[in-house]
């Protein structure tokens, strides 16, 4: 092993990739390869860019976000299972002049909480939806979850799922946007940088339109769980275009006329 | 007075909650108590208020949840089985400590159960009823005017403890007509700062969380001690109760709420024949009058319970009495209001029971 010395004419380095100042110096306690670190990120980014930190409130779930709070650095509330949706809408109606939305896994936005999902959506709350998808309840172990596509084996469906057992995945995002009150709904990934921009992009938009008091605007983030998929971060991601892609593909799925 | 007006109970207690300052009431319809949200969802947004028919009360007692923890005076209210869905929002209320008002205006159970007044909701109320150590502080309205009066006093103590409150009313409380006037009452002067709130993190200050979530077992356990002392506080400043002709009584009866005004005729009846009754009414169910019952204890022969439900409330009466004095109970059930003449005949029962015992020693 050689050392080289650095020359002392060496350029300064310029920082290009540094922590928002909307996430607090907490390191995140998500898997390697998990999702949600990367959404949490893009999330504070748009809060920083738009300048409303301090206008912000976010409603966290129960799942494995459920300790979003610990690395958001904004006023927080912690909902019960299911419930983000109608903390939020509370939240909303109480200070309408703020920037509020709920983040919810698919257990708890798809299954537990799937009436306060269709009433917040259907009553157009202000507000903005992130559910983030990855088809299996992972801070519980790896428990099937409404969207567990058909075949794929969960600790609760180790032989694979079946429709006659568990009837069919719930495709939730294309159910709200039916509801007249959903007014953009996006369905996003975050396994390549093409994607994360995309979901950039759908969140700042989502902000704009939550500004305006356009209605309810719902992303869905298809995501991965290598833990509770017992793959590698890569063999998820991979896994996730392959599969999941063709049962929930993302895109644009609701966009102002 | 000029402010006299007549009005079923849940519409004068709507009326006092948009006068309390209520900012935000989220709940479901269910008899015998709709009349509370139909009142406010005109009278209280017209007068500023948010009010929102949720899908569910599951939903309603997390608006309640997200609303209180912006800092904003809120409720909710429901009957019996709603109340039964609401227990799951009511302990994270109370873990997380936020400071609302939760109206149960009770009907007959268990199940569907019928929409006749009852008390049967006094353990679910009173001992905890959802998961978890946790208290609420309950008030128990007899008339028309405790429904307006209790909720400012349940808005004050809300804030005061940083804790849910209850007022547990029942069926025929709530849809009964009686005069009621409304205290002067300004909420501007009653209002207190909520730091904790959270309202938008400005530069200024850490950013506010509000969460029942405690992993770690230290921290777990502190949270659970300060909630207990702060049980403790409310029993020793909170606690309410009313006696009637108590003074010289030999036999008391324990009752509270509706059965508390039925049984303070049969007092009166009693009285008018001779038997020295008297009777005490748990006014604050949660922290409960102990000690004045206790007090009692030495004067009185015997303690006749009446409720309009199975016999709840008379677990507490033995706790506070610890075997002193001999306990009857007198109640109803289905939905039945006891008239004061069964709790006379109960009363009359008790006491030749008693006189009976007195010439087999002698």
């Amino acid at each position: 092993m050689e050392h080289q010395t650095m020359q002392p004419d060496s350029p300064v380095l310029e920082c290009v990739y540094s922590r928002p100042g909307t996430l607090t110096e907490t390191r995140f306690h998500y898997c390697p390869g998990c999702g949600h670190g990367v959404v949490h990120r893009v999330l504070m980014e748009a809060v920083e860019e738009l300048g409303i930190q301090g206008e912000t409130i976010g409603v966290a779930p129960v799942g494995c976000s459920v300790f979003a709070y610990n690395y958001l650095d904004i006023d927080m509330q912690e909902a019960a299972h299911g419930r983000a949706s109608a903390v939020a809408t509370a939240v909303k109606r109480l200070l309408p002049d703020r920037y509020v939305f709920s983040y919810q896994g698919d257990g708890d936005l798809a299954a537990i909480g799937t009436a306060e999902t269709i009433h917040t959506v259907n009553r157009g709350e202000n507000i903005l939806m992130l559910f983030i998808n990855n088809a299996i309840y992972g801070m519980t172990g790896g428990q099937m979850a409404p969207t567990t596509l058909i075949g794929m084996k969960t600790t609760t469906s180790p032989l694979g799922r079946t429709v006659e057992a568990s009837g069919f995945p719930l495709k939730i995002t294309e159910m709200v946007a039916t509801l007249p009150g959903a007014y953009y709904v996006s369905r996003n990934s975050v396994h390549t940088p093409g994607a994360v921009r995309h979901l950039k992009k759908a969140i700042l938009k989502s902000f704009q339109y939550q500004k305006e008091k356009r209605g309810t605007c719902f992303i869905e983030v298809v995501s991965n769980c290598p833990s509770g998929w017992k793959m590698t971060p890569l063999e998820a991601n991979r896994w996730m275009a392959e599969h999941m892609f063709p049962l929930y593909p993302p895109g644009e799925i609701k966009v102002p006329k | 007075m000029s402010d006299l007006r007549l009005m079923k109970g849940n519409e004068a207690l709507a009326e006092a909650a948009i006068r309390a300052g209520c900012r935000g009431y989220f709940g479901y319809p269910i008899t015998p108590q709709s009349e509370i949200l139909e009142y406010l969802a005109l009278e209280g947004r017209s007068r500023g208020m948010i009010v929102l028919q949720a899908e569910s009360e599951v939903a309603s007692i997390n608006m309640v949840y997200g609303g209180a923890g912006v800092g904003a005076r809120v409720m909710t209210s429901s009957s019996s089985p709603g109340i039964s869905l609401m227990q799951e929002g009511i302990s994270y209320i109370a873990g997380a400590e936020l400071p609302c008002l939760i109206v149960n205006v009770s009907r007959g159970g268990p199940g569907l159960g019928t929409i006749q007044p009852s008390q049967g909701d006094y353990f679910q109320a009173v001992k905890g009823g959802g998961h978890g150590d946790y208290r609420l502080l309950v008030l128990a309205p007899s008339s028309v005017q405790e429904m307006a009066d209790f909720v400012f006093d349940a808005f004050d103590l809300a804030d005061k403890y940083r804790s849910p409150v209850m007022i547990l009313a029942d069926g025929a409380l709530g849809q009964m007509m009686e005069r009621v006037s409304f205290r002067e009452y300004d909420p501007a002067a009653h209002l207190v700062a909520k730091p904790w709130a959270t309202t938008g993190k400005p530069v200024t200050r850490e950013r506010n969380i509000i969460t029942s979530l405690h992993i770690e077992p230290e921290k777990m356990e502190q949270i659970n001690n300060r909630l207990q002392e702060k049980y403790r506080q409310m029993a020793l400043h909170e606690t309410r109760c009313e006696e009637f002709q108590t003074a010289d009584a030999e036999y008391l009866i324990v009752a509270y709420g509706l059965a508390a005004r039925i049984a303070q005729g049969a007092v009166e009846m009693a009285r008018a024949q001779g038997i020295r009754a008297g009777l005490l009414r748990p006014v604050t169910l949660f922290p409960y009058p102990t000690d004045a019952i206790r007090a009692l204890a030495d004067r009185v022969r015997g303690v006749l319970v009446v409720e309009m439900n199975a016999g709840q409330m008379i677990e507490d009466v033995r706790l506070a009495l610890e075997g002193r004095v001999p306990v009857r109970f007198y109640g109803r059930t289905g939905g039945i209001i006891p008239s004061p003449d069964e709790v006379l005949g109960a009363l009359t029962k008790m006491v030749n029971e008693d006189v009976l015992h007195i010439e087999e020693v002698s």
